[in-house]
This record gives structure tokens, C-alpha cells and sequence, in this order.
């Protein structure tokens, strides 16, 4: 679900002035996350104990990629009432928690840190420091965002062959120009076959646009349980047929959703889909 | 005579429309390229006869199908009704229709059995049919047709958002907008294999039924008198009508308006007479239905724009229209 993980150009701004308002030094003791991407940056960067809660899509395998270190921390479901309930010092949202939960905390004098989501490979770097900063734990996010970023330019320097590549999820839904998975595509050395068709943000590719821009590479989203129409176009006949050409496709996971250090892990697999590495 | 001019024009409407929604698409692709891809020449590429056979050709036949069934039902209900206002989406069988395929799809059946999609939307269009011709019995009034239908549609609307809510599917909750307002996007030959053999059926009883409509126009019991059965006739039509409209919407979700809509335009035309209503609705159905999709690809190509919502556009003015002159009678 890429559609989770796009726009915002607001990034910093929060965190500066929650360092800057509490002082460096003023680390907050008690830590509730309330969003799942902040969940696994403050389960990353927080000292030990400081993190009190993180909520319930952290421990899901289909949504969250630290599912093992989400199992040591009680859950929450974003709910205003029970988040109150845990005496945070601090709350972490993103920018797509609900508007009335956080506006209700504030006016019950919790201080919300809301982090937005990265919108290109470049702000995810900022994004650690922003949560570092509301977590009073600025140097490990600093050596995080600094060795994530160390670790995008080897992987952008790699050569790779021109291919091209189509991100295709439910209902035909696909990300191009000014997404961060057209640039995980690009650090990956793919051209993305949706931005070269025009498409800008998260919009739909009609089936027979995709099949006639005849891609190098297909990665589609994750199979959820259960059946849905949205998801019965990745079992169309013609994918199916573009399947049985290409490989198995490359799963746009859990990976793919947040500014973590993850990231890497998203960008060094997608490089081995290159039709000629594979073995 | 006039009957059989007025069927080659709406065949040949058909074909034409049949025709455009074979050629218009997303990726504009040159005509002649279109045609030899259609039928598999290997002078073109893999990638256009792919669209072409396993896009564009399911996409045109399900409409041809789909409509031929809707308009097919909703002139065979009026005639057996004898009230105009009766039409399989209004009065709730495609609604019953989708909450049966909607059923059959979420338990898994579906993917283990695939005929049971199509089996178990026609289930709940039966359900649906029956309750709605035992309570507006044998000459429905149009207070109790528009009552239950409202009834059986709000039923099987709330079942069906209650079965995709509990969906384990994220992507489930979604796909309300399709059940309600029908949708031929993104569908497979597969889906025309499983939908063609049960509305061929369902189509060929109820154009069976015309002598029998013809003579129920003068009343039950002069047509009991000429030899027609009518509990006989009520059981081919529930069943027919659950077939075809069943099948349509497992595969196409609930189109609304299409069996009002084209029996009311085509009545005058052939002299209201219901057996020749029945394959003039049949052709004019499918035809609304081709020239709506076609409308849905060229007016918002990007978008999931829903079929129903362009029939509803048609369907909903007069249907009001035919309201307002049936209370004027009733009163």
C-alpha cells in the first residue's frame, strides 16, 4: 500500500520546535505512538523504556516491518481515550491520524509531535531527526539518518542496466512522478514505467496501458487474506500472462511503507529483480 | 413487419456499439492494428493481442450480455406485472444478486467452485424475485412493487456492507461502490465463461414466455381460459429473471435502471404487445449497456467511474416521471 506513504512537505518544522521549546536535554519519559510509521522509528531511536506504547498495526506482518520488536510493547488503537489513559509526556502521530483524537489530546494538555511521512528518499533522513528531536535522542537519530543516507548513495552509485519497471496494486493503482516508490524504483536503477506515462502522485494505470508499456519488471503489493475486487486484477489473465514472462513479481511489503532504515533493505532487493541478475 | 425493421435496426445499433467498444480504449491503438490483434494475427505484437483478446473482448461481450439480460427481465416483470415500473435493480433482485455473489466470493467458495459465483448470486436474485412477486401478488400495485423493492434492496445492501466490512480484506470495504452501481472494468474471458451459459438460459425461458405475457395483457382469467398457466408462467419467470439477472450481476455488480429504461422507450414501438417487447428490450438493453461503458472509458478514462451511475443518470428522471403518472391514476 504505497498510497499510505506520499506527499507531505512539511517534515522538520515539528520536531525543530519541540527541541527547541523542551530543550535538548528534556527527554520525555513516557513515549505513546500513535501512527504506525513512528512506531518504528521511536522502537528504533527511544532509550530504553521511554517508549510506552505503540499502536496495534506495529504487530500486524502485513502492515509493519518490526513485528518482533512490536511484540514487547502493550498496543493502542489510536484512540484519544486510551492514549490519555497511559500519562504520555509525548505523542507521536503522522500527519493521517485522526484530526479529532489529536486535536482532543492537545486540549487535554498532551503534547502531540505530529511526523510527517517522507515524500522522496532524500526527507527520510529528516524525518529520523525529526523523531529523534521529539524523543530527546538526537544523536542516535543522527547516526541513523546518517548511515541510511551513506548507505542510499552506494546503493544509487551501483551501475545497473536502463530497465524499466511498473509498480501495479488494487484497482490498477499505481505510483508515478513525486512518490517515494518511484524514487525507491529509481535508487534501484529502474525507470518507472508509470512516470514515463504521465502519471503524476498516486493515480490509476488502465490494465491495457500497463500491458502495452510492456515493463522489464512488475512489482505489485502485498495479497491480503480474503478476496476482494480491487485485488482481482493482479490475478487478471494478462498479468498473469506478464508473470509467467517475467518472474515471480517483486512485493511492494511492508518495507516499502515507512522512512526507516528498512528502506535499504526495499532498494538492495528491488536491484537483484534487474531481469539480468537474476539467476 | 414493422416489428422485424425495428429489431435489424437495434441488431444493427448493437453491433455498431458492440463494434466501438471493441476499438475505444485507454491506450488509443490505430484501428486496423485493433482488428488484426482481435483476431490474433501474428504480424502483431504479443502485447496488443493481449489487449485486445483478454481486455477490450470480454469488456464488450460481458456488455452485450449483461444489458440483453437486464433489459430482457425488466420488460418480462412489466409484462407479467403489468406495471412498468417493475425493473430487476428497483425492486431489489440485483441487490439480492450481489449480496449472493458477494457471499460466494468472501467465503472462499467462489475460488474453490467457480461456478458457485454465478449459482449463488442467482440463489439470492430467487430469494429476491419470489418475496417480490408473492407480495405484490399476481397484478402488482405499484404501492406495494415500490415498497417491497425498497425493502429487499435496503436488505440486501446492508448484508452486503456488513459481509465486506467483516472481510479479513482491507480492500473489500471498497468494493461497495461496484455492488451498487455495476462496473465492467477490468474483466476476464473468465468472467464471460462463467456468466454466458446462465444468462443464454435465463434469456431463452423468458423469450419463451411471450404468448403467455401477450395473453395475461387481457387479464388472468381470459389467459387462464386460453390455455395458459399462470402459476406455471410466475415460476418460468422467477426463475428466468434469477438466471439473467443473477449471472449479470455476479460478474458486472447491480446496473440499475436498464430494465426500465428500454422497455419503456421501445413499448410504443412495437405496440405493446410483451412478445415482441421481449427481444426488442433484449437488443435495446444491450445496447444501453455498450453505449454506457463506452461513455464511462471516454468520459473519465483514469477513473473508476461506475456504470450504474450514467444508467441512473438516464434511469432515475423517468422512473420519477412514470411515479408521478401512476400516482396521478391511483388517486
Amino acid at each position: 500500500m504505497w498510497g499510505s506513504v506520499r506527499i507531505s512537505d512539511l517534515i522538520m518544522a515539528v520536531g525543530v520546535a519541540l527541541g527547541l521549546a523542551s530543550g535538548a536535554t528534556a527527554m520525555p519519559a513516557r513515549v505513546v505512538s500513535m501512527n504506525l510509521c513512528t512506531d518504528q522509528l521511536a522502537m528504533l531511536l527511544a532509550a530504553p523504556g521511554q517508549l510506552v506504547s505503540v499502536s496495534f498495526l506495529a504487530a500486524d506482518p502485513l502492515s509493519s516491518a518490526m513485528v518482533a520488536e512490536a511484540a514487547g510493547y502493550p498496543k493502542n488503537h489510536g484512540q484519544a481515550e486510551e492514549v490519555f489513559l497511559l500519562h504520555p509526556d509525548l505523542v507521536l502521530a503522522g500527519t493521517y491520524t485522526t484530526r479529532a483524537s489529536v486535536d482532543l489530546l492537545r486540549r487535554l494538555g498532551v503534547k502531540v509531535a505530529i511526523i510527517p511521512a517522507p515524500d522522496s528518499l532524500d526527507s527520510v533522513g529528516a524525518a529520523m531527526r525529526a523523531v529523534g528531536a521529539a524523543l530527546g535522542r538526537e544523536a542516535a537519530a543522527d547516526a541513523m539518518a546518517g548511515r541510511f543516507e551513506a548507505d542510499l548513495a552506494a546503493l544509487r552509485a551501483r551501475p545497473l542496466p536502463p530497465d524499466r519497471a511498473a509498480l501495479y496494486a488494487p484497482s490498477g493503482y499505481t505510483s508515478g512522478t513525486g512518490t517515494i516508490a518511484d524514487d525507491i524504483l529509481r535508487a534501484a536503477g529502474f525507470r518507472n514505467v508509470a512516470a514515463e506515462a504521465g502519471i503524476i502522485g498516486y493515480a490509476r494505470l488502465p490494465l491495457e496501458r500497463l500491458v502495452l508499456a510492456t515493463p522489464d519488471a512488475l512489482v505489485t503489493s502485498q495479497h491480503y487474506p480474503g478476496a476482494s475486487r480491487p485485488e482481482a486484477i493482479l490475478h487478471h489473465p494478462v498479468l498473469r500472462d506478464m508473470i509467467a514472462r517475467l518472474g515471480p513479481p517483486q512485493v511492494a511489503g511492508p518495507d516499502w511503507d515507512c522512512g526507516t532504515p528498512k528502506l535499504i533493505d526495499a532498494i538492495a532487493a528491488l536491484q537483484a529483480a534487474h531481469p539480468g541478475a537474476r539467476p | 413487419m414493422r416489428l422485424r425493421v425495428l429489431l435489424c435496426l437495434l441488431a444493427g445499433l448493437v453491433a455498431v456499439l458492440f463494434a466501438a467498444s471493441l476499438l475505444i480504449g485507454p491506450a488509443h491503438l490505430p484501428i486496423g492494428t485493433s482488428l488484426r490483434a482481435l483476431f490474433g494475427s501474428a504480424s502483431e505484437s504479443h502485447a496488443i493481442v493481449l489487449v485486445m483478446q483478454e481486455i477490450r473482448l470480454p469488456r464488450a461481450l460481458l456488455g452485450l450480455l449483461v444489458g440483453a439480460a437486464l433489459g430482457l427481465s425488466g420488460a418480462a416483470l412489466q409484462g407479467f406485472l403489468r406495471n412498468p415500473l417493475a425493473e430487476p435493480g428497483l425492486i431489489g433482485i440485483s441487490g439480492a444478486a450481489a449480496l449472493g455473489a458477494v457471499i460466494a466470493l468472501q467465503t472462499g467458495l467462489a475460488a474453490a467452485f467457480a461456478l458457485a459465483l454465478p449459482l449463488a448470486a442467482l440463489a439470492g436474485a430467487t430469494a429476491a424475485v419470489a418475496l417480490i412477486l408473492l407480495l405484490a401478488g399476481p397484478r402488482g400495485s405499484t404501492l406495494t412493487l415500490i415498497l417491497a423493492g425498497i425493502a429487499v434492496s435496503a436488505l440486501a445492501g446492508a448484508l452486503t456492507a456488513l459481509v465486506l466490512n467483516l472481510s479479513p480484506n482491507p480492500f473489500a470495504a471498497t468494493e461497495m461502490m461496484f455492488w451498487l452501481m455495476g462496473s465492467l472494468a477490468d474483466r476476464s474471458m473468465l468472467h464471460v465463461w462463467l456468466a454466458a451459459p446462465l444468462i443464454l438460459i435465463g434469456g431463452a425461458t423468458l423469450l419463451g414466455l411471450g404468448r403467455g405475457l401477450d395473453a395475461l395483457t387481457l387479464g388472468e382469467d381470459a389467459a387462464e381460459a386460453m390455455g395458459i398457466r399462470i402459476g406455471r408462467l410466475r415460476l418460468t419467470l422467477i426463475l428466468g429473471t434469477a438466471a439473467a439477472v443473477g449471472s449479470a450481476t455476479a460478474v458486472a455488480g447491480a446496473i440499475g435502471f436498464v430494465g426500465l429504461v428500454v422497455p419503456h422507450l421501445l413499448r410504443r414501438a412495437v405496440g405493446a404487445r410483451p412478445s415482441a417487447l421481449l427481444p426488442a428490450s433484449a437488443l435495446g438493453g444491450a445496447a444501453m449497456v455498450l453505449a454506457a461503458d463506452i461513455a464511462v472509458r471516454v468520459i473519465a478514462p483514469e477513473r473508476d467511474l461506475q456504470l450504474g451511475v450514467l444508467t441512473a443518470l438516464v434511469g432515475a428522471p423517468l422512473f420519477l416521471n412514470l411515479i408521478w403518472r401512476s400516482r396521478g391514476e391511483e388517486a
